[in-house]
């Protein structure tokens, strides 16, 4: 199913305990999964058996940043999950950590 | 984003991590249920407002009014009574938090509690939570008061969503290992020390709060609770420097040192640096508005400029280092026109974290830059030389001429522990140039051998009229240099000495 996303939008995964901030949204359309279903915008909106589709497993790791490789959409994951994050498709990697020092 | 976001993930990505330590550690859980209590002790409330020093569960007073989707309002317990109560005016139905000795100071005016009482009634881990935590990222999250080394305080706004876009660009969430811990020793009314304590719960590392600074108590607690990482002013940072007095600083476990927030001797860094041995230095550079950092100098350019033969790397040493890759700079003039590449201009920023906001109002351009009013080089290799404050500059005579250059000259000449040069007025010159130094222990100060030495390395015209000797110089207690008092007292007695 595809949909417009917004940065800054949460989604709860319908297929696991997955949630996510949307940081970079992708131009126009697109068919966002976690665990293979279309995330949904509020917790109490997720199906009373969620269940990962096959080949569609995660994990989902809170903190880490999802990414696909052109660079059109990044996720924030604030809950993990066992389902992984795709896009169109194709499962989208984790984002490299920054190379920063501490400066603070 | 909005910190509400970040207490869901420590809820769910370091619950059993020890992040804070106060009669033993609190574990991110804990501190995420008395955050929740907290805020809901916050009802009815516009903001929550703190006086006082450091405090080891100070994140949870933050946190608690994120969710409460109300200001945290940091004050400086080191002002006048008067000045304190000013700047609490300021927020009309604020909740007043403060530690033991400034809630007695204020409590004969205002209705105010301690800290600990907060947390003991209202902000328990066992409190009944907030039941609806705020979302909405234009939320104004922090309100800090400028230091006003060059006008009265302002109140500068940073709201959720400039924070939570330096700390996302910045730290990686849960990077620390469980061994790493950090030494706060900023005050809580800087950017410094909200950046310091947001970072590190970003990266779950456990904080370690200095309730107060001083060098050897520093020391000891780097040692004692085997500090990994630290974060100092400039200031703090010349006083360990002095307390070593030559001597290692045996911190084996101290990997990240990082210093900001104002500027530093050369000479302090080289000594630091040469003490501290395998520690990896940081300067930070960044503004109140810019919501702390905003260019880093990291560990491997210290170490190189440290031993570089060429001039141009040795120099960086005195840079702020270079731009976050996720903020934008432009250097321009006093006009707003660029400045050719490698030219002196005014500092101008850009960015998602770049929040340039007063309680008077937003001073974003209508493109989203912000002038830092520092005026700067950013040289071939992208590195950032800050050379003062604009409003610093001096005109003699229809020359600009920057009092930092002056002072650099005159702080390498051994003799000289610090130093500051200003302008007063004068009929001829429009401004007249005086330095004002402070000798190093046991040292005694030839005025004229530093006149030459600035006239020699300088030009003439950059020649201070007099050099004044005083015992030391006024600073605000963040270590910035409080120009205006040293010009008054000095334009007050015009006879040079």
């Amino acid at each position: 199913m595809s949909r417009t996303l917004k940065a800054g939008s949460r989604l709860y995964s319908a297929a696991c305990t997955t949630e996510v901030i949307v940081v970079k949204a992708p131009p126009g359309e697109v068919a966002l999964t976690i665990g293979g279903a279309a995330p949904v915008d509020a917790a109490d909106e997720r199906p009373e058996a969620p269940a990962v589709a096959a080949g569609h497993e995660g994990p989902t790791v809170v903190g880490k940043r999802y990414v696909d490789e052109a660079g059109t959409i990044e996720v924030l994951c604030t809950k993990a999950g066992h389902g992984a994050v795709a896009l169109d498709g194709e499962a989208l990697g984790v984002k490299d950590a920054k190379q920063l020092p501490s400066s603070d | 984003m909005h910190l509400s976001t970040l207490v869901e993930m420590i809820e769910s990505g370091l619950e059993d991590r020890a992040l804070l330590q106060h009669d033993g550690p609190v574990t991110g859980a804990e501190l995420v249920a008395r955050a929740r209590a907290g805020a809901a002790s916050l009802d009815g409330a516009t903001a929550l407002a703190y006086v006082g020093e450091n405090h080891p569960l100070l994140p949870v007073a933050l946190l608690a009014a994120a969710l409460a989707g109300v200001a945290f309002v940091p004050v400086n317990y080191r002002l006048e009574d008067e000045q304190v109560h000013e700047l609490l005016d300021r927020q009309p139905g604020a909740v007043v938090l403060a530690d033991p000795r400034t809630a007695s100071r204020l409590a004969p005016r205002r209705a105010v509690r301690t800290l600990d009482d907060w947390l003991a009634v209202d902000a328990r881990a066992e409190g009944p939570a907030i039941e609806a935590p705020a979302t909405d990222d234009d939320q104004v999250a922090i309100v800090l008061y400028t230091s006003g080394t060059t006008a009265a305080p302002k109140s500068a706004l940073l709201r959720q969503r400039h924070l939570m876009a330096y700390l996302l660009g910045t730290v990686d969430f849960a990077s620390a290992g469980e061994d790493e811990a950090v030494l706060v020793s900023v005050p809580p009314y800087h950017i410094a020390g909200m950046a310091n304590l947001l970072s590190n719960l970003v990266a779950g590392r456990r904080l370690v709060y200095l309730r107060t600074f001083a060098a050897d108590r520093w020391l000891d607690t780097v040692r004692r609770e085997r500090i990994t990482h630290a974060m100092v002013v400039p200031t703090m940072l010349a006083r360990i420097v002095d307390h070593l007095d030559g001597a290692p600083a045996e911190v084996p476990t101290l990997r990240s040192l990082s210093y900001g927030g104002a500027k530093i001797a050369e000479r302090v860094v080289r000594d630091a640096l040469v003490a501290f041995g395998d520690t990896g230095f940081v300067n930070a550079y960044g503004l109140t508005e810019t919501a702390s950092t905003v260019a880093v100098l990291g560990p491997e350019d210290h170490r190189e400029a440290l031993h570089a033969e060429d001039p141009a790397v040795r120099r960086r040493l005195a840079s702020a280092g270079r731009l976050l890759p996720t903020v934008e700079a432009e250097v321009r003039d006093e006009d707003g026109r660029p400045v050719p590449a490698g030219g002196t201009g005014l500092l101008h920023v850009r960015g998602e974290q770049i929040a340039g906001e007063y309680a008077t109002g937003s001073v974003l351009d209508a493109d989203g830059w912000f002038c830092t009013r520092d005026r700067v080089r950013i040289d071939a290799d992208g590195y950032v030389f800050i050379e003062g404050r604009a409003d610093d500059t001096i005109i003699r005579g229809g020359e600009n001429i920057a009092p930092a250059e002056i002072e650099d000259v005159l702080l390498e000449h051994p003799t000289v522990a610090q130093a500051c040069v200003v302008g007063v007025p004068d009929e001829e010159w429009g401004q007249r140039i005086l330095a004002v130094v402070v000798p190093s222990a046991g040292a005694t100060i030839d005025a004229e051998a530093l006149r030459t030495l600035v006239r020699d390395r300088l030009r003439g015209s950059k020649t201070p009229e007099a050099v004044v000797v005083r015992d030391a110089l006024p600073h605000t207690d963040t270590g910035k240099l409080l120009r205006r008092a040293v010009a008054a007292e000095l334009a007050a007695a015009p006879a040079a000495p």
